[in-house]
């Protein structure tokens, strides 16, 4: 398996956005993915929110672990920057990333196995620190590279392609990153681009830990019967809470709502997000509330989708050690070296 | 006869931990420097905050050796717990002093030895009520009789208390009447000073006296490091403190008091070397601190930062190991750990400064040189050097020196190269030019990952491509033989067919064990190792002598081993001297175990001992 370049050519009347780029400027390389896999669908939904929102590819740093999921990276976003790290470490990388330079957009790409097990400590930190970050996991209940073994988000009693009953109990991903204080909490399905698509331009947007669980179907291992990741059972459990129609502040307001049906959320740059509220009296600003609503459902066996939970006022790991605006890559040796007078003086205070 | 002399001996303090002696022992050893004696204090302690037995050693030594010396001279009992062997490690004719409020029976003490006793904790209780008070300040009290006993300028310690409590004006006083309390009555009660005694010199001139992990935090400021990532472990918590500390000192701009520094405290040493590969990566100065079990959990991404050439620096302060394992004590153990750290053929850069000194020097230049190699550098400090002050040479600064940032594609430079790759060797020295993300809209951009990649970091798990990439890395690991500090020669005073290599904190004792074999007739070349890979100098002395003894402090001759590994030299040319039970190498230690092997040579062919 080698590099695939894809051909550069296109339609003439292709649509463009505010930069002028197609949404060619956002693809990568072709996917290596099995035919039909819900990340694929989770990838494109990545360039349509990079395209919509007209970002400069180059200034979104893309990161990821190990698994099928952290392979997506390669499949979008050819013009960014890209790390493929080790297995459940993505956390620690992206916010290191982060760290060094404050302006750039941070994806992170991770799967299931990937956060829930072997890097559930780092998601469960990065989160904490308020990483400003758009944590996506793409959740399909399984190892896929290694050929099916039930992950740590597998439902118990949910059966393996090979016939194997799950015995575990789930981990419940956006109830985790709920509790642990992430400001932007959000689940969707990759069988729903309308929803997923204005959920992750959401999450760029917010300045602060953003997570979104993203429900993705996995066509080789865990799309059967008695699998509660398959496309049927999401399709047929999901809970939609409400639907995000568009985010002003970059793309203008061209459909009107019903009074009542909708929320306007402001966000911190004075942008707004409106929500088309589906479940009734479901306010994403009450964290606790939302955390009651999570466990409710899922008692139900249902999935809840969308928006579940927004801080409009997120405070980011920078405001929390309140370093400088300029990004500290660019610092310099006159900015970070003292000199020898400094140390004349520190000489002096040791003896 | 009890013991005499000047400016020459070792006093040790047996402590409770959490009693306050610590101040009060580092009272008298910086009263002695200021002096112009040169000292070399030590500190044993447990892992433990309070309760357990500490001890704090000062060696002095007008010749300036800054070595541990073993033996004990003078030792001032002030923990019921350790009495026993503690009374038992005084050399014969050496002092006790000790606090004779508890009447200690004949049967406790020793008759070759110099009893001295006085009663602190009474005249604590009488002169003080309150409970922390009485308790602190016999410590100081014990510190002004020793002033009398050792005939030590008072006015230095008590200079030296308005200095500490500056900013605390109220404490100044009672310590200082406490300091002249002891003294006074040590002058009434005993024949002072005593035989063994000290002496106003000059021989500090404008040393310093700092621990190597706080020279290493300030290296890291002057080095340009920006993000800390790190996790709390014994020996190496102190560096990340440090580095914060100056940090805040020195980088927060004076207007918006915002912070030109970002340092989390990780949840553990994979997540700390994590962010520091994630920030290298992204063009800042990164580094963690950690010690031997840290490095062993961050061996996956040590391989990964190997392979994606990411700049990052590891300051190991070295212990022993593992878990609840010796994590006071000192050792250089990690040796191997670190060279080798992670799977699939690695080989890092490692540093070993010998002092405090050079643990600044080096913990700014491993920035430059983990920037220009891109990959992690090491820097191998130990406890012994992390945790102890040591008396050394200013810090000094170049300030027409600039960070050395490597090799970086700029926008422009991008605009302007014919052919951009990232792992393209370009210059011919194996290491390829790098771009941080977000420099230019359509070049530049790459994706990192381990090894299962092209010259283009195009994804490929083809053979020629894998291996082409690894005798790069292999050549990049020559060049860095070239730009690493190299090793120190000290000649002896005559030809010799015996060399000596060591390193790290060794050097001090080795230094002295080589003066006090010279007297013997012993003359050995000496040659200390500042880093990993050995240059051609290093194999080179190899060559050129028919024994060298290779000095460390670990158990299995770890830098021999990577010597024999990486140099192709016979075993039986290196001989190992090991001290590897925890405590601080010694001359006494050294000579005796070089003396044994040239007679056992000498024995076999006289014409070795030269």
């Amino acid at each position: 398996m080698s590099y695939l370049a894809k051909p550069k050519f296109h339609h003439p009347d292709i649509e463009t956005n505010e930069l002028g780029f197609t949404h060619r400027d956002y693809e990568g390389s072709i996917s290596t993915l099995c035919a039909g896999c819900g990340h694929d669908s989770i990838s494109s939904a990545i360039m349509r929110a990079c395209f919509e929102l007209s970002l400069p590819p180059h200034r979104i740093a893309k990161l990821s672990g190990i698994g099928c999921s952290s392979k997506t990276p390669t499949y979008f976003l050819g013009q960014s920057h890209g790390f493929n790290s080790v297995h459940g470490r993505m956390p620690s990388v992206l916010t290191g990333a982060n760290l060094a330079n404050r302006d750039l957009i941070y994806l992170g790409v991770s799967g299931d196995g990937d956060s829930a097990s072997i890097g559930f400590g780092q998601f469960a930190h990065s989160i904490r620190r308020g990483v400003n970050m758009v944590y996506i996991v793409e959740n399909n209940g399984v190892y896929g590279l290694t050929k099916g073994q039930f992950s740590a988000t597998s439902d118990r009693g949910s059966k393996s392609k090979r016939g194997v009953v799950n015995t575990d109990s789930a981990i419940d991903l956006a109830a985790t990153a709920l509790q642990l204080g992430a400001t932007f909490v959000a689940r969707s399905f990759s069988g729903d681009k309308s929803q997923l698509v204005p959920l992750i331009k959401a999450a760029i947007e917010h300045r602060g830990s953003a997570f979104i669980d993203c429900i993705s179907p996995c066509v080789a291992f865990n799309n059967h019967e008695g699998s509660t990741r398959s496309f049927d059972y999401v399709r047929s459990h999901n809970a939609a809470l409400n639907k995000l129609d568009y985010i002003t502040g970059r793309a203008p307001i061209t459909t009107d709502y019903e009074p009542g049906s909708t929320q306007v959320v402001k966000l911190h740059d004075g942008s707004t997000i409106r929500l088309s509220k589906i479940g009734a009296d479901y306010d994403v600003h009450d964290r606790v509330a939302a955390m009651h609503h999570l466990h409710t459902r899922q008692a139900t066996g249902e999935i809840v989708t969308g928006l579940i939970y927004l801080d409009g006022e997120p405070h980011d790991l920078h405001d929390s050690l309140n370093t400088v605006t300029t990004p500290l890559n660019e610092l310099n040796t006159p900015d970070l070296t003292p000199g020898q007078k400094a140390l004349d003086a520190i000489n002096a205070s040791l003896r | 006869m009890p013991i005499e002399s000047i400016n020459d001996c070792v006093i040790r303090f047996a402590n409770v931990n959490g009693s306050g002696s610590a101040s009060a022992n580092q009272l008298f050893a910086r009263s002695i420097m200021r002096m112009g004696v040169p000292v070399a204090p030590r500190n044993i302690f447990p892992s433990n905050i309070q309760g357990l037995p500490t001890w704090y050693e000062v060696r002095v030594s007008e010749a300036g050796h800054r070595g541990a010396r073993g033996g004990t001279d003078f030792m001032v009992a002030m923990n019921p717990q350790t009495w026993d062997k503690d009374v038992a490690s005084i050399e014969p004719g050496g002092y006790l002093f000790y606090d004779s409020s508890r009447t200690v029976p004949d049967s406790k003490l020793r008759e070759d030895i110099v009893v001295l006793g006085m009663p602190l904790t009474n005249i604590c209780n009488r002169e003080f009520t309150d409970p922390r008070q009485r308790n602190l300040f016999k410590n100081i009290m014990y510190v002004g009789a020793l002033a009398a006993l050792l005939d030590m300028d008072l006015a230095e310690s008590e200079k030296l208390i308005s200095e500490q409590f500056k900013g605390k004006e109220k404490l100044i006083a009672p310590n200082q009447k406490v300091l002249r309390m002891g003294y006074d009555l040590a002058r009434e009660t005993f024949q002072c000073p005593l035989p063994m005694r000290l002496r106003r010199s000059d021989k500090v001139g404008d040393a310093v006296f700092l621990d190597g992990n706080t020279a290493a935090g300030l290296g890291a400021v002057y080095g340009g490091a920006t993000v800390c990532a790190w996790y709390p472990i014994t020996p190496s918590t102190s560096l990340a403190e440090a580095f914060e500390r100056y940090c805040n000192r020195l980088r927060v701009d004076p207007v918006t008091k915002q912070k030109k520094f970002g340092i989390v405290q990780a949840e553990d040493e994979l997540a700390s070397i994590g962010m520091v590969i994630g920030a290298g990566w992204n063009g800042a100065r990164a580094f963690t601190a950690t010690s031997g079990p840290g490095i062993s959990l961050m061996q996956e991404f040590l391989g990964l930062a190997y392979f994606a050439e990411i700049p990052a620096v590891l300051f190991d302060v070295q212990r022993g190991g593992p878990s609840t394992g010796m994590p006071t004590r000192t050792q250089q153990s990690d040796i191997l750990l670190a060279a080798y750290a992670s799977h699939g053929d690695t080989k890092h850069v490692l540093l070993f400064p010998e002092d405090p000194h050079e643990c600044f020097e080096f913990g700014a230049l491993a920035f430059d040189l983990a920037d220009r190699l891109q990959t992690p550098i090491f820097v191998m400090l130990d406890l012994d050097i992390g945790m102890n002050q040591h008396m050394c040479k200013p810090l000094k600064w170049d300030d027409t020196r600039n960070l050395d940032r490597g090799k970086v594609m700029s926008a422009a430079d991008l605009d302007a190269a014919k052919d951009w790759g990232r792992y393209l060797d370009v210059d011919g020295d194996g290491i390829p030019y790098r771009t941080y993300p977000g420099t230019h809209p359509t070049k530049g951009a790459y994706f990192t990952r381990g090894t299962s990649r092209d010259r283009y970091a195009r994804y490929t798990e083809e053979a020629a491509p894998y291996v082409d990439n690894m005798e790069r890395l292999l050549h990049k690991f020559e060049t860095a033989k070239t730009i690493v500090p190299a090793p120190e020669f000290r000649a002896a005073a005559q030809p010799t067919r015996l060399g000596v290599l060591y390193y790290g904190s060794t050097a001090p004792s080795m230094n002295e064990a080589a003066e006090l074999l010279a007297k013997e007739g012993v003359h050995l070349d000496l040659m200390r190792v500042r880093a990993f890979p050995f240059s051609a100098e290093v194999t080179d002395f190899i060559a050129a002598h028919e024994q060298v003894f290779v000095v460390e402090q670990n158990r299995d001759a770890q830098l021999r081993t990577l010597l024999l590994a990486e140099c192709s030299i016979d075993p039986a040319q290196l001989v190992k001297i090991l001290n590897y039970d925890g405590n601080p190498i010694t001359a006494r230690f050294i000579r005796k175990a070089i003396v044994d092997h040239v007679e056992r040579l000498s024995a076999r062919s006289p014409k070795v001992h030269s």
